[in-house]
């Protein structure tokens, strides 16, 4: 059994929410960079460069790559043979963030109550996903999802026999709804089975995945790689101007299903898939 | 397409010589407003009240900038998804704002009021809001500061970067953009005539 004092959950989340906000993963620059190669359009060509200028600035001045330095979802992968001591996880990993938030000059976007609408203040409280993993390490991701793209995004419980081509279909049309207001090139995690819930889960964790790196499943592989054809073929183009490049990546995540479902969920991000992991 | 250089108060001159998918660079003062300041302009205008600032020839930048670290003006300055501000526009407008500064589409309505009060709508790259920050040389919050992030500021700019999406013709880049480089397709599964229009 290992002691981890939770205090070090609660400094590396707040490292990992400022470090987040100010640099863009080598895979996404790197998906810029072709984008910018293959890209027709005048204006969409100028986006994929202010993007670019964009996230050298921020890295070199330590400045949010957006104003809009999200919402925290925070991801824990905890080892059975950890025992974590010296306070209540929960309230480490909210400090992490309030830490981070106010330390890093992050902006606040969390409202207390969804209806009521009065801000927080210190961008509390993140959205805490816990999973027991065997092992004795701790694996913390941290990802400031934007409220934009999050918008954007979308579930449907399809018939089974919609198939593939009804799942295509539907983000097709949630690309098509929302795409140009989500800051294309966009980044599209694509759930596909579970439940209602676990099917969003499951679109929110193919974001997490390194930017344009296949599905292990070949089936699913080529599946991502139509829906990456289809959804440039729609010419919305960097920021909605028109031009070819729509989506950086398409990423799918399965789970099984139930004889009588398929459900779909469509997780749209921006450009700026920002997420980190550390390693405790 | 050459870039154009707008320097604010806009007149109706620099409005009518704007078309759809020309790249322009801003310089003067802009206003910012998002959701909440939105909201609180609106119950003003209803009431018959004066507003914190005067719209005529403005323009408004949806926007919630992060803080700035000191000695700087301001934090992340990007723009925000105009949709949430469609119910409000037609109204400003009315009273004199000459465009606005967002991302994303807008509704129909407002595409209307622009071309009945010739103003235009310009989108900002979305996620450039480093770059953006740059460009600001002055922040000064005028109304709401209880709001925080969402507070109406007035900036002082040179040199923002935009793109006129809806002028005062009644053009929209987004979907002239859009349909120049759509390509149909033929593979498997239904063509795309499932897909609604925009």
């Amino acid at each position: 059994m290992r002691e981890l004092d939770v205090s070090k959950i609660s400094s590396a989340v707040t490292e990992m929410m400022m470090e987040a906000n100010y640099i863009l993963g080598e895979d996404v620059l790197q998906a810029l960079h072709q984008a910018l190669e293959r890209e027709e359009s005048a204006n969409g060509r100028q986006v994929l460069r202010q993007l670019l200028q964009n996230a050298e600035l921020a890295r070199a001045e330590q400045l949010p790559l957006c104003q809009d330095t999200g919402f925290a979802v925070v991801y824990l992968e905890i080892g059975q043979e950890v025992h974590l001591s010296g306070g209540d996880l929960n309230e480490a990993v909210q400090e992490g963030i309030r830490r981070g938030s106010a330390e890093g000059y992050l902006r606040r976007s969390i409202v207390a109550d969804p209806l009521r609408r009065v801000n927080t203040n210190d961008n509390t409280p993140a959205v805490i996903h816990v999973t027991i993993v065997p092992g004795e390490e701790v694996k913390i991701t941290v990802v400031p999802k934007g409220g934009g793209s999050e918008n954007a995004s979308a579930v449907k419980m399809l018939q089974p026999a919609a198939g593939a081509d009804g799942v295509i279909d539907f983000v097709l049309e949630t690309v098509c709804r929302m795409g140009s207001s989500a800051c294309p090139p966009l980044i599209v995690g694509v759930g596909i089975g579970g439940t209602l819930e676990k099917t969003a889960a499951l679109a929110k964790k193919a974001l997490l995945r390194e930017v344009g790196k296949p599905h292990p499943d070949l089936y699913y592989a080529q599946l991502e790689q139509e829906l990456l054809q289809r959804i440039n073929d729609l010419g919305i183009g960097p920021q909605g101007f028109g031009g070819r490049i729509t989506a950086l990546a398409v990423h799918i995540e399965t789970y099984a299903a139930h004889i009588a479902s398929l459900p779909v969920a469509v997780n749209i991000n921006c450009h700026a898939a920002r997420h980190l992991s550390r390693i405790l | 397409m050459k870039v154009k250089h707008l320097l604010t108060p806009l007149t109706e001159a620099d409005i009518l010589a704007l078309q759809a998918g020309q790249a322009v660079l801003i310089s003067g003062i802009i206003y910012t407003a998002r959701d909440a300041a939105h909201q609180k302009l609106a119950e003003l205008q209803q009431s018959g009240q004066p507003l914190p600032f005067a719209l005529h020839g403005q323009l408004l930048y949806y926007v919630g900038p992060s803080p700035a670290r000191p000695g700087q003006v301001i934090g992340a300055a990007g723009p925000t998804t105009s949709s949430r501000m469609d119910r409000y526009t037609p109204a400003l407008l009315a009273q004199g704002l000459k465009g606005c500064i967002g991302k994303g589409p807008r509704t129909q309505a407002v595409k209307d009021a622009l071309v009945r009060y010739k103003a235009v709508y310009l989108a900002a790259v979305g996620g450039a809001g480093a770059l953006l920050s740059r460009t600001v040389r002055q922040a000064e919050v005028v109304a709401y500061p209880e709001l925080g992030p969402e507070a109406v500021y007035r900036l002082q700019v040179e040199n923002f970067p935009a793109v006129v999406v809806n002028d005062a013709y009644g053009q929209d880049l987004y979907e002239q953009g859009q349909k120049q480089y759509r390509r149909q397709n033929n593979k498997p599964g239904k063509d795309d005539a499932h897909v609604p229009g925009r």
